[in-house]
């Protein structure tokens, strides 16, 4: 039930699905306060958010810094927030540095009410190919893990063909 | 499923069993390289990367082409894409900080039927 989606459309979007199990005013907020933020958005394991602004307002600027300490490595990321429902969206802009900033991903991110919990989908455009290969040579430097998870799809496609 | 087809999946089942052959994949998805670009990282001996390449290879993983004294591998078209690569370190990223964060929705629930 909280199992991850994420599908495209077309090559211009990124759809994420994801159920979480408390109301969609507390998941929203999540997404806004920083002290909040700095402790999932994180990503894989290993990397900190030692900064983290979001002025939680249309208009408002993001700023959040992440760093491996292990790996002496990070990157940051800069956006401004659009427009703000509460508690059923957000939308905002954003771009990572690496440092060279790629170009701005617009993102829709809406929370809604699902029994007890909240349905959140996050709709964002597909980074194109030179800002894929800067996320992955910065999330693939601790290893390769994300090959590992090919076999399935591969096998599958070989298997069809 | 037709013998043949049984066959090139165990191929490529057992070419992607190797976590040295996954890892050249993986940095084959960022372009083509030569046989020594690929032998640089991983600390191992050419001819053991060569043999390698041969396993991808025969597998329709990846492709070689000639040039020169080289023959640069790159990935074979509907192999391991870049693109593939990139939607799966984005799965798993989210998928790490939505358990995260479930956690701290589950805790702040807590806190909240402890305070009522």
């Amino acid at each position: 039930m909280s199992e991850l989606m994420l599908t495209t459309e077309g090559d211009t979007f990124v759809v994420v699905k994801r159920r979480f199990e408390a109301p969609p005013e507390a998941v929203y907020r999540a997404h806004l306060e920083p002290e909040l933020i700095q402790q999932w958005c994180l990503g894989p394991e290993g990397w900190t958010m030692p900064v983290c602004i979001n002025e939680g307002k249309p208009g408002g600027k993001l700023r959040y810094e992440w760093s491996n300490r292990e790996m002496g490595a990070g990157f940051f990321l800069t956006g401004e927030i659009l427009e703000l429902d509460p508690p059923h969206r957000i939308v905002h802009v954003e771009r990572m540095h690496f440092p060279d900033p790629t170009p701005d991903n617009h993102v829709v991110t809406t929370f809604a009410a699902d029994g007890s919990g909240t349905l959140m989908t996050m709709r964002m455009s597909l980074p194109n190919t030179e800002t894929r290969k800067a996320m992955l040579a910065t999330g693939m430097a601790r290893g390769m893990e994300t090959s590992y998870q090919r076999l399935e799809r591969v096998s599958g496609w070989k298997a069809a063909s | 499923m037709v013998p043949q087809a049984m066959e090139s999946l165990d191929r490529t089942l057992a070419a992607l069993a190797d976590p040295t052959r996954r890892a050249i994949l993986a940095r084959l998805s960022l372009g083509e390289a030569t046989v020594n670009e690929l032998a640089e990282p991983f600390a191992i001996s050419q001819p053991a990367v060569s043999r390698h390449i041969r396993v991808l290879s025969e597998a329709g993983l990846i492709v070689q082409r000639v040039q020169g004294t080289q023959r640069p591998c790159r990935l074979a078209n509907g192999a391991l894409t870049e693109l593939d690569q990139y939607l799966e370190l984005l799965r798993k990223a989210l998928t790490q900080n939505y358990r995260r964060l479930d956690q701290i929705l589950a805790q702040q629930a807590e806190r909240k039927d402890r305070k009522t």
